[in-house]
């Protein structure tokens, strides 16, 4: 029950916020620090989720064999490897290190 | 979904370009970014899965959230054992740049107002990028549409098959499958480091959602890593 309520929070909450977008007047939220504001938040959300979801399980911080995929994912996109190959990196290498005990 | 950020400052043309650009430019490059962040349904499919997310529930997300950094998000939050409010409330504020991209879009697409409830559901980081690329308001259009068609379709298909896929695997951790999130985060955030300034929110946000991950609640500390980015706006203004 509890994911159904997420999951209806999360559907209302992004149509919300992407219709807003093409109603409000332009020029309401063009104020430059909103707009910095706005870049930025992505920015925090995605590190934070990044390093929680490669080094917690649960609430302990863990270091285990999906440091070395996040690694291989990185070295990927200093590749500029598109996306796909990005995250297969990420689950080959995981998966590999898993496999040899890691 | 929503793996380059493409959209920084770009530049709306009013006018048509002279000679407009061919339709089938227009639609290769939507099909080519279409297909292969629609591809990604699978890793998300995949992770919803890993994550105790029913098929349905998985499936429910891709056709009616759309957008794929959140829906990383909420699945994420939940499997970490988050209460429902906190998990969306982090889906949400990742959600809210779609605001910005409409904002961008509906003054270049100019749509009518009955087709605006519909075309907002498309409003993410691709169909912008794709539509802000074009260099009229034709092409505009068309871009979004098949980017926007493309994506849909491919997204909730291989959403589907992911989560199947998964069920049919068994053990997601054994085949390195519970990577495949933060490898998503980590390609859609790589392309935003382009200052200091991103960089700095970037490593505050990372201790923050790491420091209070042992003491805080499943979902909350990730809200507070978000508070990087005003702490350093207000930082860097106070030093200039």
């Amino acid at each position: 029950m509890n994911v159904w309520i997420a999951i209806g929070l999360t559907v209302v909450g992004c149509y919300a916020v992407k219709y807003a977008g093409l109603l409000v007047p332009a020029g309401a939220l063009e104020r430059p620090l909103v707009r910095r504001l706005a870049a930025l938040l992505p920015v925090a959300l995605l590190a934070a989720l990044t390093a929680q979801q490669t080094f917690s399980t649960g609430s302990a911080l863990v270091v285990d064999a999906r440091a070395a995929g996040l690694a291989a994912a990185g070295l990927a996109l200093l590749l500029r490897a598109p996306f796909l190959v990005v995250v297969a990196a990420a689950v080959v290498v995981t998966a590999g290190v898993r496999a040899l005990g890691g | 979904m929503g793996e380059k950020q493409l959209v920084t400052e770009p530049e709306i043309r009013e006018t048509p370009a002279p000679d407009g650009r061919p339709r089938a430019a227009v639609v290769r490059d939507a099909l080519g970014v279409g297909v292969a962040v629609g591809l990604s349904g699978f890793a998300f499919g995949v992770t919803a899965a890993g994550a105790g997310i029913s098929t349905l529930q998985a499936c429910v997300l891709s056709l009616l959230v759309f957008t794929g950094a959140s829906q990383f998000a909420l699945v994420g939050a939940l499997a970490a054992g988050g209460n429902p409010f906190t998990a969306a409330a982090g889906a949400f504020f990742l959600g809210t740049r779609n605001a910005f991209y409409g904002l961008r879009l509906s003054q270049l697409l100019r749509l009518p107002r009955a087709l605006r409830p519909l075309a907002a559901h498309w409003v993410i980081d691709e169909t912008t990028a794709v539509a802000l690329a074009q260099p009229d308001r034709r092409s505009a259009r068309l871009g979004f549409t098949v980017t926007g068609l493309t994506l849909y379709v491919l997204w909730n298909v291989t959403t589907l098959l992911g989560a199947l896929g998964a069920e049919a695997i068994g053990d997601t951790k054994a085949w390195g499958l519970d990577a495949a999130g933060p490898a998503v985060f980590l390609a859609l955030l790589a392309p935003m480091l382009k200052t200091a300034t991103e960089r700095a929110v970037a490593a505050l946000a990372l201790v923050l959602g790491l420091g209070f991950l042992p003491v805080l609640p499943a979902g909350v500390p990730v809200l507070i890593a978000a508070l990087a980015a005003p702490v350093v706006l207000w930082m860097k203004g106070r030093r200039s």
